[in-house]
């Protein structure tokens, strides 16, 4: 479609500027051929000359029968911008670890292309695909191609997010499960609480295949599945000396460096108490080809970060240090607590408190018994230094 | 006893979301409990509920609306949309 109306954008053209890639570049390109990214452009000038948004959150539209993966949006300068009058943002819930074919992909620019602004984010921090704009006529033709493709759209609102996960077994030798097996399942086996909402928030699962945690499922995730292992960590001591010879230090690159204070190193042998490990991968991460997580591999599982939004960010807690993962997930006993957690959760939460505010609320002690869970030393940070921690071996000795 | 069925468990809650329109924002959870204490606990159960509420949904009488949390709504025009 040609495009009539030019801005002056004089403000934006600064953000052209510069070798790295450009936003403003991307959206006047879009705006060739396409009247929402055009006005987009004009908009955006006019809120950065007035340094005010001009956006305002729609709250009802969507696609039948879902309660979330669409985003309502319309401007407040629909007369000066009658093409973003509305501009709806669709999330399309992802493959796991984000594999797709350059046809999956054209597919998905060609739906775009069609209905809405031609302007996406590959990926949003939710994980999803993002679709940037359309109007509410055009959500229903938009989720018909899409599903036609076999595509869904993701969560929003106060429902399961788009479970994410990092690439795992399929391009990474530390996976202590398959993260993309697992995201895959439980995207399937909660299809229901994904499309319909019934939390008093969001719910975020991140899956991560070892303690790195590159989808950062510890600071961002509800429910983080970080694979960890429970055995010795396995040491190729040859590939040890080699890196020392190399030029490694061991001693203060590794050994100085372990937060466990578990690790030796005599110039000859590097000397381990596993009993000690805290698997923060550091040692690992810094001689790959001499060292490797353990052979008995599962998953902790986390609960409770979030980002700030109406209250600070949070961290999450350990609730199961360590649960086996393989297939068939279905059998796995998580899942009953985690349904636990959920009636729990939406019987007592507020309005607009995740389930990390509303632990804080009642307090980890009394939400552990709600859901049948026994502490464990394992749930606690620095148990071995921690004054409230008591070990019934404690009383014996000092008795 | 007998679980209400669902067509008259999904009317019940319809008109709980109508006759309230513009003076109450309902949850999921909120009919839940609603029809729990309409019904009787052991008439109406969790999953009966939600039963209820995707009826709703899909036959588009009460719609989904989100108003920084996720509440169900007969559909109607939108300010934020004029």
């Amino acid at each position: 479609m040609a495009v009539d109306k030019k801005y002056e954008t004089p403000l934006l053209d600064e953000l052209e500027k510069g070798g790295w890639p450009s936003f403003v570049r991307e959206i006047k390109s879009a705006a060739e051929t396409n009247p929402m990214a055009n006005d987009l452009l004009g908009l955006l000038e006019q809120s950065y000359t007035e340094k005010k948004g001009h956006w305002k959150h729609g709250g009802i539209v969507g696609v039948m029968g879902y309660g979330g993966g669409v985003i309502g949006r319309y401007t407040d300068l629909s007369e000066k911008f009658p093409n973003i009058s509305h501009f709806h943002t669709m999330r399309v819930n992802q493959p796991s670890g984000w594999f797709y074919t350059s046809e999956a992909l054209r597919t998905l620019c060609d739906i775009w292309d069609a209905h809405g602004s031609g302007l996406t984010n590959m990926h949003g921090s939710t994980g999803d695909i993002v679709f940037l704009g359309t109007r509410t006529e055009e959500l229903e033709p938009v989720f018909k191609k899409l599903t036609d493709a076999g595509f869904d759209l993701g969560g929003s609102g106060s429902d399961v997010r788009t479970p994410s996960c990092c690439c795992g077994k399929a391009r990474c030798e530390w996976a202590c499960y398959d993260t993309m097996g697992l995201t895959h399942f439980i995207t399937n086996k909660f299809q229901d609480e994904l499309h319909r909402p019934a939390f008093p928030y969001k719910m975020k699962f991140k899956m991560a295949g070892c303690p790195n945690d590159c989808v950062a499922s510890v600071a961002r995730a509800d429910i983080s599945i970080i694979g960890t292992w429970r055995d010795e960590i396995q040491v190729d001591m040859q590939k040890v000396r080699e890196y020392a010879k190399n030029g490694t230090d061991i001693l203060k690159e590794i050994v100085m460096m372990c937060p466990g204070k578990c690790m030796d190193w005599d110039g000859k042998d590097l000397k381990i108490d596993n009993s000690s490990c805290r698997h923060c991968m550091h040692c690992i991460n810094v001689m790959p080809k001499a060292l490797a997580p353990g052979k008995d591999r599962g998953a902790v599982v986390l609960v409770g970060s979030k980002a700030p939004i109406v209250e600070g960010a949070l961290l999450s807690s350990v609730l199961v240090p360590f649960i086996k993962l393989d297939e068939p997930f279905d059998e796995s006993e998580l899942w009953e607590l985690i349904e636990n957690m959920w009636d729990l959760w939406c019987e007592e939460g507020k309005n607009r408190e995740r389930i990390g505010e509303f632990i804080q609320r009642v307090g980890m002690g009394n939400f552990l018994e709600a859901v049948g869970l026994e502490p464990q030393p394992d749930m606690v940070s620095h148990p071995r230094e921690n004054p409230y921690i008591f070990y019934e071996e404690y009383f014996e000795e000092g008795e | 006893m007998a679980q209400v069925p669902v067509m008259e468990l999904a009317d019940a809650m319809y008109k709980m979301v109508k006759d309230t329109m513009g003076m109450k924002k309902w949850k999921a959870t909120d009919l839940q409990k609603a029809s729990i204490e309409m019904f009787g606990e052991g008439n109406v159960d969790k999953q009966l509920c939600k039963d209820a509420i995707k009826e709703l949904v899909n036959n588009g009488r009460l719609v989904y609306t989100y108003f920084g949390g996720s509440f169900l709504e007969v559909p109607h025009k939108e300010g934020a949309a004029n």
